[in-house]
């Protein structure tokens, strides 16, 4: 298996700056066919910089890059990391929505031109989407643009896998179930296991440790951009990749007190009910964390969105804030400060007479840089400084310094490492208790633990109504697929 | 059943019908327009203008915007209306330059990253005083070829209609349904995902612009056709026209999304209501104030099928 005539890829010594950042310190790591290498690290420990590098998007300040024996390094770019097989699916998504699904596929297969183009196009796209995705849904006519975050993932990763004229010998996959349900998931962990069982060579960068160590043959684990730790995938748990990660391992937050004690001493905050028929309705109290489980785009953004705008069926005192889930079409300013993309949300306070005070503002949003651990030198930086956890952490910032009494949460932990997540689980823990109630949609299992009551929605419906302690895996999959599918 | 009126098919739907209820109404205020005649003389100033939006929308179609085309229109028209006639292949020469000076336009604004409305705000004074160079006064005279091509008289169908039709379905084809095009569109839709696929946005850039350089030159000439002298403020105006144009068609600033066949639809209809006012015999002095009024109608309904979409 490590005969040399198996390596693909081979990274000698990558490493690149930005500023004073080292992204990444003099990285190797070699790629053989036929294995799939899982990629793990906090966000910022220099997992996408180093799949950036091998895409061709990034030029390495040192070290050298070598596929299929040759040295690529002088004038590496897109188009040579094409030519040699290497596709990449990146974490924010890089379709363009304007176009058909089928003009998507042109756009990185240049060999398809000329007359005929489109039924080709149609077919390549077609073919892998059932491949990959049995039972799919997507037409290769539709405009990306009206596609689901979902299908749109789907559409992106069945394009990296399809072969024109050049072969994909090395597909890098970074967070590619982030925004895919269980079952879409599963099958997409599945083509991979195929693929790389034909000879391909797989790269899977996810935060989902089950995932990686399921899937991958062996595991990287990265930290302060290089690798600390690398084995076959069989000799890790989930407990010692956190631990090489660098992070406090994951334990059961004990601090979910029982929710029976809120729900009977505590007012009710908000009422509301989805409009599909045949449904429960859900009522949050006063210093609740109320969890909206079930697969992805079941309706739980939807009533969420209703609850923030108070709209009609929904009974809500109070005002609410969110957190916006898709951090690049929802969240971010993207041309703003990190201190502007937090103080907007509570612009009210600072205001001097009809005049908005800047320091005032400012200083507000370096209170929340310590309180929520924003890593960053400055708060007047761009908020596009930031690596995907941190801004998200700002957005948190930003519900939580509005004066509101409920906070509505959109699946906010997309993509955020495990050190962010349990900071973030605490505060809201604790904001909770000072008598706020928190609206939380989630996609991962293990952030329903923290809340104290959990619906969990099917078809736009509720369909289940679980106390803290009702509440299983089990149960929660049970619910979430109808009896007869 | 409910596919048949979706709301993507209305909004589609939108400029033709808004055309189409110009035109009847003109044609019964004024019965007299239904015929052969009267069609080519209320659609004769659509086809400059036409292809002046087919121009603007290459430009909007990379997320830029064009101030100077009204401009560069005039300017063309100046030159074609002095040097192509006079010596041939000194004008076309000039022609084929203006056109790789807007080629350099959007490389200099992609690679240093300009604004474009600054840029070509900037660039509208330096065609408007080249053109005042070329023909200080209103005068020249249209080449033959030129003039006889514009005023052609078909069997049957005005010459207008053909142009419109022509330019809508060539550009459609090339934009629209060529792989070429679907980059090009691309590059609007999402720029960093076409250079993560290995395509250089400095040359779609540059393309574009060229192109629009292309259909702006096409549009001076066949204004000079029509009106067989220039002068340097001849086509001012076709800058908000060209823009308001593509957006009535169905076009958007930005994302890329822009329609070949709603930006001709949209000039036309933005000709005629021109002489639809004029046969309201609306005082002049309110016309321009009516066409607005006419452009906010046709976008207000836009965005409440849009909206009944979102919700759908």
């Amino acid at each position: 298996m490590s005969a040399e005539s198996d390596l693909i890829v081979r990274l000698d010594g990558v490493a690149k700056s930005f500023g004073a950042v080292h992204a990444l310190d003099g990285v190797s790591l070699d790629l053989r066919a036929g294995e799939c290498l899982g990629l793990v690290g906090h966000n910022g420990a220099g997992k996408s910089t180093l799949m950036n590098v091998l895409s061709g998007n990034l030029l390495p300040d040192t070290g050298a890059i070598v596929i299929a024996g040759q040295d690529v390094t002088a004038g590496y770019s897109p188009q040579t990391a094409m030519q040699r097989g290497v596709r990449c699916v990146y974490q924010e998504l890089s379709l363009c929505p304007n176009l058909t699904v089928a003009e998507n596929a042109r756009i990185s297969h240049p060999a398809i031109a000329g007359f005929g183009w489109r039924r080709a196009a149609r077919a390549l796209i077609g073919a892998k989407l059932d491949e990959v995705f049995p039972g799919h849904g997507i037409s290769t006519n539709d405009v990306v643009g009206d596609l689901s975050i979902a299908r749109r993932q789907m559409v992106e990763i069945a394009r990296a896998f399809a072969v024109t004229d050049t072969p994909a010998r090395v597909v890098i996959l970074d967070e590619p179930t982030s925004s895919l349900d269980a079952v879409v998931a599963e099958k997409l962990l599945k083509h991979v296991r195929r693929y790389v069982e034909g000879g391909g060579t797989c790269v899977l960068i996810s935060h989902l440790l089950g995932e990686v160590l399921e899937t991958s043959d062996r595991i990287a684990v990265m930290r302060d951009g290089g690798v600390v730790a690398l084995d076959a995938a069989r000799s890790f748990t989930r407990n010692s990749l956190v631990a090489a990660m660098g992070s406090v391992a994951e334990t059961q937050t004990a601090a979910a007190a029982d929710g029976a004690v809120i729900r009977d001493g505590a007012p009710v905050t908000l009422r509301a009910t989805p409009s599909a028929p045949e449904t429960l309705t859900l009522t949050a109290h006063k210093g609740e964390v109320v969890g909206l489980a079930g697969l992805s785009g079941q309706g739980q953004t939807e009533l969420l969105v209703r609850v923030f705008e108070h709209a009609p069926g929904t009974d809500v005192s109070g005002n609410v804030s969110l957190v916006a889930g898709d951090r690049q079409s929802d969240g971010v300013f993207p041309l703003w400060s990190i201190a502007e993309n937090v103080s907007i949300g509570s612009l009210r306070q600072f205001l001097d007479g009809f005049l908005l005070n800047h320091d005032k503002a400012f200083e507000f949003s370096n209170r929340w840089k310590d309180k929520i651990g924003i890593r960053t030198p400055d708060m007047a930086d761009p908020i596009l400084s930031l690596s995907g956890g941190n801004q998200q952490k700002a957005l948190f910032a930003r519900a939580l310094g509005a004066p509101a009494e409920i906070i509505v949460m959109d699946d906010p932990m997309r993509g955020v490492d495990v050190g962010t997540k349990q900071e973030v689980y605490a505060m809201i823990r604790e904001e909770a208790q000072k008598g706020r109630t928190f609206l939380w949609y989630t996609t991962e299992m293990d952030e329903l633990r923290n809340c104290d009551h959990v619906y969990v929605f099917r078809e736009g419906a509720i369909v289940a109504d679980l106390t803290r302690a009702e509440m299983t895996e089990e149960r929660v999959l049970h619910a979430s697929f109808r009896a007869d599918a | 059943m409910s596919a048949l009126l979706s709301p993507r098919l209305l909004r589609s739907l939108l400029p033709p019908l808004s055309l189409a209820a110009l035109l009847i109404a003109i044609f019964w205020l004024q019965p007299r327009t239904m015929s052969y005649f009267g069609l080519n003389l209320l659609l004769n100033l659509a086809v400059p203008i036409a292809l002046a939006t087919i121009a603007q929308m290459f430009i909007l179609c990379v997320n830029e915007l064009d101030l100077s085309l009204g401009g560069f229109v005039s300017l063309v028209a100046c030159v074609t209306a002095t040097w192509v006639h006079d010596t041939p292949l000194l004008g076309f020469a000039a022609l084929v330059g203006l056109i790789a000076v807007y080629a350099a336009l959007g490389a200099l604004i992609h690679l240093r990253n300009l604004p474009s409305i600054v840029v070509t705000l900037g660039m509208s004074f330096v065609w408007l005083g080249l053109a005042v160079l070329v023909l200080p006064t209103p005068g020249g005279k249209a080449p033959e070829y030129i003039r006889s091509l514009m005023t052609l008289k078909p069997f049957f169908v005005p010459m207008p209609i053909i142009a419109s039709v022509l330019i809508a379905g060539l550009v459609h084809l090339f934009l629209m349904r060529s792989a070429l095009g679907t980059v090009l569109r691309g590059a609007g839709g999402n720029a960093k995902s076409l250079e993560r696929a290995g395509w250089s946005i400095l040359r779609i850039k540059m393309t574009m612009f060229a192109l629009a350089g292309f259909f702006g030159v096409l549009s001076g000439m066949a204004l000079v056709g029509l009106t067989t002298s220039a002068d340097a403020n001849i086509a001012l105006r076709y800058t908000l026209l060209s823009i308001a144009g593509v957006i009535l068609g169905g076009g958007e600033f930005v994302g890329g999304r822009v329609s070949p066949i709603g930006a001709v639809i949209g000039a036309v209809t933005l000709a005629l209501a021109g002489s639809f006012l004029s046969f309201l015999r609306l005082n002049p002095d309110w016309q321009i104030g009516a066409q607005g009024a006419i452009l906010i109608i046709v976008l207000a309904l836009r965005v409440l099928i849009s909206r009944t979409e979102a919700k759908a």
